[in-house]
């Protein structure tokens, strides 16, 4: 309980720092247009990026996208082919590993399988020449941080995955580096002791007051986790923003799709003023209530209730979320509300989705919470239906 | 493999199988009856040979069972043993073996370790074609190879023709029927044995170890000392083992390049076994190298189940 309250109470704290919107601090971490090329495949494609002090920065996307060879790049691993990096106002370049101030959590953990967990977590000390005395201390507090002081004489192999990711991350730690590098921490992990590391991790990030880079492709865990995400895509940042400006104002469709699920519709604008405009879409079926429908050309018509910088004719995308969705047996008086079919229903618990038909036969997704336990005469599969959404619930896209 | 299932499903499968026999134990039966026939029962020979009375007979020894009216007489003749304790120049033989076999070891390990690790650190595509390059000289009689090393070792060989030309010495090195040709040719010939569980262990091992270790502040030395070396020590004992065990025994080596000083005891026996026609003591002295060579294979043994357990 209390735990969750520090977690809370910290998350609103770094939410008023939030020294990248100030533009004043100077960064901690600054990647400037980085590439690394192998042979003829470009890995990492002009990647810029200011990492501020004591944040918790996702990088976000999926296998191949770039993302691990950043990292790599950061460590030292792998050598840039242009471009520069900087940490703490120290040029990288020609620094080996063992001579930055970063330490990894590597995806497999890379635990040294001949030694004990203890010989693991002081490993890094030992070899920084570290005084055998202070060398237990700092070990044995860092391993009752992660709460295995009690197994510290045990192998890895006879560890259980949990453990072995808590033994991985007091190694990572013990150090006390100025930047912590973790590559998917906690992708090998159950959906439970997921979440819970989740928060164990964000909490000692708190206290430690370390920079993190976290590598993930779960974009469930970079929303938890960051103070911002940076998402990736063929080796370019696409958008970096914090965890709800990347959720609800994605810049792309790219975004939008990435993180979370989205109906995605194509359309063209037939309306264009300075408070809304409106798009005809194929997809969508002709309902008879919005004006210049003979300009959509038989096509159904979305409303937004804002302007838009953008010309007549203009081919645009709309993205709009299941759960900014609503569901009813009777036409709605929304401005974007059209005809369904219920095709199916998927009961989550917390939540149910809609599988929706339209007329022209394309599918949409739309989510109810499930607020009370019991509700009579829910809308179920088979049935006909009205889906609605209000002009600010979706985000035009151009690209 | 449908000829077995044929076979047990059969009615002969039923006999056999209630006579005591099963599929698997018919596929064990092959190494098992082979090594019976060309291992235990020489074994038991020699054996027998070493507890019995040496004579000038043929076969140059007494029988060590003597019928003597219904009644069996075992003599029993523990002389060749005790007889290999007194003269001294058996227990040097077998310090010398066991020391000219644990250093031809030791060095085939110290060439051999960097090999190896070169190779494993190859790109994969490079790493077949080298492995070939290793096993390329088994192509070629062994005999003939360490033949070519008198060549190369002799007053007027090749290496000394070389030396001699360019100016670095000008009377030749006494190389061949040295101690040192020994090593060489040992070296030389084990040298595979040497690299190949080598190469096996150290392909393994995993690169974000590697990393890890320098991310953690080890410097490459560091981490090769306390990351790959403690990791490859499975492959090392095999290695190892696998040079400094058929070493001990070896004839051919001594005989060809060795001086008349070089003691092993593949020589002592050679010539305990033809030349002194003592059949009994030369089986003692082949008994003895057995028993010295089983405490070796029982730790190489161990070595290897640890690597299994890995």
């Amino acid at each position: 309980m209390t735990d969750t309250m520090t977690v809370t109470g910290a998350a609103a704290l770094a939410a008023a720092a939030r020294p990248w919107t100030t533009g004043t601090e100077r960064p901690f971490v600054r990647i400037d247009r980085i590439t690394k090329k192998f042979g003829d495949f470009t890995a990492v494609d002009q990647v810029s990026l200011d990492i501020f002090k004591g944040e918790l920065f996702c990088l976000l996307g999926g296998s191949g996208c770039g993302k691990s060879t950043l990292l790599r790049m950061l460590a030292g691993f792998e050598t840039p082919t242009s471009g520069k990096i900087e940490i703490d106002g120290q040029d990288m370049a020609g620094i080996p590993p063992y001579d930055r101030p970063t330490n990894m959590m590597f995806q497999s953990y890379a635990l040294f399988p001949h030694m004990t967990v203890e010989k693991n977590v002081a490993y890094g000390l030992l070899r920084d020449g570290v005084h055998k005395s202070v060398v237990r201390d700092r070990v044995a507090e860092m391993l009752k941080m992660v709460q295995l002081h009690t197994l510290a004489g045990r192998k890895p192999h006879q560890l259980s995955g949990g453990q072995r990711q808590r033994v991985a991350l007091a190694r990572s730690l013990v150090k006390q580096p100025k930047l912590l590098l973790l590559d998917e921490p906690l992708g090998a992990l159950d959906k439970k002791l997921r979440e819970e590391t989740q928060f164990e991790l964000v909490k000692i990030q708190e206290t430690l007051g370390v920079t993190f880079i976290v590598v993930t492709h779960d974009q469930e865990e970079a929303m938890t986790l960051s103070t911002r995400i940076g998402v990736m895509n063929a080796g370019r940042i696409i958008q970096v923003g914090e965890p709800p400006q990347v959720y609800e104002y994605p810049n792309s469709r790219f975004v939008a799709d990435f993180v979370g699920t989205v109906n995605l519709f194509e359309g063209r604008v037939i309306e264009d003023e300075p408070d809304f405009i409106r798009l005809a879409v194929q997809d969508l079926p002709v309902t008879g209530e919005g004006s210049g429908a003979a300009s959509a050309g038989g096509a159904g018509q979305i409303y937004v209730g804002h302007g838009v910088s953008c010309t007549i004719d203009q081919p645009l995308w709309y993205a709009v979320r299941p759960e900014k969705m609503r569901l009813s047996r009777h036409a709605s008086d929304a401005p974007n509300s059209y005809p369904v079919w219920v095709e199916d229903v998927a009961y989550m618990g917390n939540l149910s989705v809609y599988r929706l038909k339209l007329p022209g036969g394309r599918y949409l997704l739309a989510s109810k919470a499930n607020l009370s336990r019991y509700e009579e005469d829910t809308i179920s599969w088979g049935e006909h239906a009205w889906v609605s959404w209000d002009d600010t619930a979706g985000v035009v896209l151009t690209q | 493999m449908s000829a077995a299932t044929g076979i047990a499903r059969g009615r002969t499968g039923r006999l056999l199988r209630r006579l005591g026999f099963s599929g698997r134990a018919l596929v064990i039966a092959v190494p098992v009856v082979w090594l019976l026939v060309f291992f235990l029962v020489p074994f038991l020979v020699v054996a027998k040979l070493s507890l019995s009375q040496s004579a000038i007979a043929l076969p140059p020894y007494l029988p060590l069972v003597e019928w003597d009216e219904g009644m069996a007489i075992i003599t029993l003749n523990f002389g060749n043993f005790t007889f290999l304790l007194d003269d001294p120049l058996y227990i040097n033989a077998y310090l010398s073996s066991l020391k000219i076999a644990f250093i031809s070891a030791a060095a085939a390990l110290v060439i051999g370790y960097p090999i190896a690790y070169y190779i494993a650190r190859s790109p994969e595509g490079r790493r077949n074609v080298l492995l070939m390059l290793v096993i390329l000289p088994f192509w070629t009689s062994f005999l003939l190879r360490v033949y070519a090393w008198q060549g190369f070792l002799r007053s007027n060989g090749v290496i000394n023709n070389f030396l001699l030309w360019t100016g670095i010495i000008d009377q030749p090195l006494v190389m061949l029927q040295t101690n040192f040709a020994v090593y060489l040719g040992i070296v030389y010939t084990y040298l595979p044995f040497m690299i190949l569980p080598l190469y096996a262990n150290l392909v393994k091992l995993d690169d974000s170890l590697l990393e890890a270790s320098a991310d953690l502040g080890a410097r490459p030395l560091s981490t090769f000392f306390h990351v790959t070396l403690p990791l490859s020590m499975p492959g090392v004992i095999a290695g190892f083992m696998l040079v400094f065990v058929p070493a001990i025994g070896e004839f051919v080596v001594p005989e060809l390049l060795g001086g008349p000083d070089t003691l092993m005891i593949g020589r002592v026996l050679w010539n305990e076994f033809f030349s002194n026609r003592d059949w009994p003591v030369a089986s003692a002295v082949a008994i003895a190298m057995l028993v010295i060579l089983v405490i070796p294979i029982m730790i190489f043994r161990r070595a290897q189940a640890k690597e299994e357990a890995l």
